[in-house]
């Protein structure tokens, strides 16, 4: 579904390499949680996935179902089902979240052939999914994530990924800064999402969330490259130990 | 702190014969309708020997006022003043703008009230609709001295209308002046429009003005409307600058207020050729508030002035001046904002702001904050921001499935949303968020500020 091969990727103004050949596969129906430490390049990762101008790709290639997305921008990227919840959502003043969700369902239905949904139908289901991710419901009605606290942002990021229901879903950091009550309806989110079709790629420093979200693959980043893979247990090794091995030995 | 004096050079009007020529005319039109003894005689003489005397404002250079803005083409161009040149009519006029029958809708035409296009008046009591001629601060509120625009407006005194709202009484529709410009096909239409206007003590009224062009004909307008706030009197009062791209705009609004008095003002302005709004409150009695905010539009090589300024003479008063820009093109926009606190207006609560959207390297926006406080216990806030639309926020639209255009545009609703969800209409809201729209592909098309691509 997603390949990664051989990816090299450098930050557009510094032109500092950050991604040094990276190599992943991610099949459907599969979570791999991809840790490191700080300054790994996690982050950078899931950014040039969805096409964050302020990385540029310089070797290697990104497939989804076969095709290239390198060239595509981001919202092509969308239209091909994937999702980046985002480590710190930006605020955006004046704009709704209902409005904003509508606008990008309707885009990426559109870029599907699909019809709109009705306002009706996009209600019931936008109002089923604030339930679902325990979000004020009062909140959503101001602008997007504008005076959101860090916790509530990462829950509209769960809220939008509820409602555009991606095939490819990217999750930097998620679970940074939330407490275990918005830890727990994270995970809660992720697992009532997982099936056959669907494929997550859950970047995180910590293993706390894999408590609750088990992963199929755990991939190890260290400098900008993947130094190990393994099963969930990886992780759990990771908790006990750190990443000091992995630092050593580079 | 020294107030500072600045010697104004004097400037020549460059067809000055033209602008006597059409002042001589029209007094002698004014004398054989009768109406020679107009109380307003002087005044209109006044404003003729005071624009005589300063001229249009082209010298700029130790001008505070007119720093940045350039009237050099005003002064080129031959304005004439006169009847209307076009017929339209209402629905030619409701295509344009809303006039709902829930309003009171005053149409202007070229500057004179033409009652065939206004509805018809006086079904409330207490809500009354007069010539300029019976306000008792006509020419103190907007005066003449040194300022080209209120003289050439006073000189050309009309009619005008004058809203007198009684004691208490709350005016029950939405007073909408409508000041439409038909153009000249042979030259340049200058309008010179006056309204007045009085709420008495505890009265309350909603004032909406639009501006709008028939034509895309260049024309000079220059309206004036002076505003005397009683005590405990409440003015919502609303202004859409919708001129044609061609015209030049100068608008003055003097404001005087009384203990209690509120008054709130929300202004939209599209890029005209030259725009300029001016706006003055005076806060004279205790307890006052001035709402000051606004939202300008410019793109191509449009450019927007606003002179805001606030004077606190009396104590325990708030006032808040709030605009925002969005700029694209090589548009150019300018915020000239001033609070004054006298020294014997303690515990002033002023706040000032401007914040611009920049979607173009070419725009620029000059700020201008102008603190002068006379007074040692008084809270007193400003800021001005200029920047260009976030890219990681363009991204994270993006991210979600709507393309650049589309995020851009919502970016840009987003920003003026703030404003424009003041105005206290529900009509007039959704025609401005209409406006915006419509104005969004000319705004977009001339953004070369990319954030992904």
């Amino acid at each position: 579904m997603l390949k990664i091969e051989n990816l090299h990727a450098v930050v557009t103004d510094s032109e500092e390499e950050i991604l040094k050949g990276i190599d992943l596969e991610v099949s459907p129906g599969e979570v791999h949680a991809i840790m490191g430490p700080n300054g790994s390049g996690k982050s950078t990762l899931a950014n040039v996935l969805m096409g964050k101008p302020s990385y540029s790709v310089t070797d290697g290639d990104i497939t989804v179902d076969g095709e290239s997305i390198v060239e595509l921008m981001p919202d092509a990227r969308a239209h091909l089902g994937m999702f980046l919840a985002m480590q710190y959502p930006s605020e955006v003043p004046g704009v709704r979240p209902w409005q904003f969700l509508k606008a990008a369902k309707d885009a990426i239905d559109n870029a599907n052939g699909q019809s709109k949904m009705s306002v009706r139908a996009f209600s019931k289901l936008f109002d089923e999914k604030v339930t679902e991710t325990g979000i004020n419901p009062d909140l959503i009605k101001r602008s997007l994530n504008e005076g959101f606290s860090g916790g509530e942002k990462k829950r509209n990021e769960m809220l939008q990924m509820q409602v555009l229901a991606p095939r490819i879903a990217i999750m930097d950091e998620t679970d940074s800064g939330l407490d275990i009550d918005a830890l727990q309806a994270v995970a809660d989110g992720v697992n009532k999402m997982r099936s056959p079709d669907r494929s997550f790629v859950i970047v995180t420093h910590y293993q706390r969330l894999l408590h609750y979200v088990k992963p199929d693959v755990v991939h190890i980043l260290v400098n900008g490259k993947i130094v190990e893979t393994g099963g969930a247990p990886l992780a759990e090794k990771i908790e006990a130990t750190g990443y000091r091995d992995y630092l050593t030995v580079r | 702190m020294t107030l500072n004096v600045v010697e104004i050079p004097t400037n020549v009007v460059r067809h000055l014969d033209l602008y006597r020529q059409d002042w001589d005319d029209f007094v002698a039109a004014q004398a054989s309708n009768g109406v020679a003894t107009n109380p307003v005689n002087e005044l209109r003489n006044v404003g003729w020997r005071e624009f005589e005397r300063v001229g249009f404002p082209i010298h700029r250079r130790g001008n505070e006022l007119w720093k940045y803005t350039d009237l050099r083409g005003i002064d080129r161009a031959e304005f004439r003043s006169g009847s209307p040149s076009k017929t339209f009519d209402r629905n030619e006029l409701a295509a344009k703008i809303p006039l709902p029958s829930e309003w009171q809708n005053l149409v202007f035409v070229d500057g004179r009230l033409d009652r065939s296009h206004s509805d018809s008046v006086g079904q409330q009591a207490g809500v009354r609709f007069d010539s300029v001629s019976g306000f008792a601060d006509l020419g103190k509120l907007a005066q003449c001295a040194d300022n080209a625009f209120v003289s050439l407006n006073s000189a050309f005194l009309d009619d005008g209308i004058f809203v007198d709202v009684d004691t208490g009484v709350s005016a029950s529709k939405p007073i909408h002046l409508v000041f439409v410009t038909t153009g000249l096909d042979d030259g340049h239409r200058a309008v010179y429009p006056r309204v007045a206007a009085s709420i008495g003590p505890g009265a309350e009224a909603m004032l909406i003005e639009t501006h709008v062009s028939m034509s895309d004909a260049a024309h000079l307008s220059a309206p004036v409307i002076e505003i005397s706030l009683a005590e405990d009197a409440s003015l919502k009062h609303y202004r859409a600058q919708l001129d044609n791209e061609n015209s030049y705009h100068f608008a003055t609004t003097r404001v005087k207020q009384s203990s209690g008095s509120n008054y709130q003002s929300s202004s939209f302005s599209v890029g005209c050729s030259i725009g300029r709004n001016d706006v003055f409150t005076h806060l004279a009695g205790e307890h006052a508030v001035s709402t000051l905010h606004g939202v300008y539009l410019t793109t191509n090589r449009q450019h927007q002035d606003n002179e805001i300024s606030t004077t606190h003479s009396a104590p325990h008063c708030t006032s808040d001046q709030y605009y925002k820009g969005i700029l694209s093109g090589r548009s150019r926009a300018v915020f000239s904002g001033k609070i004054t606190v006298e020294r014997g207006a303690q515990k002033t609560d002023a706040s000032q702001k401007d914040l611009n959207l920049l979607l173009s390297h070419g725009a620029e926006v000059d700020t201008k904050p102008s603190l002068e406080i006379y007074a040692d216990d008084v809270k007193c806030g400003h800021g001005a921001t200029a920047g260009y639309v976030d890219e990681d926020t363009l991204f994270y639209l993006q991210s979600r499935g709507v393309d650049y255009d589309t995020a851009q545009a919502m970016l840009i609703r987003g920003f003026a949303a703030e404003i424009i969800s003041e105005f206290g209409d529900d009509t007039l809201r959704e025609f401005l968020e209409n406006q915006l729209d419509e104005l969004m592909p000319a705004l977009q098309i001339a953004s070369d500020t990319i954030g992904t691509a």
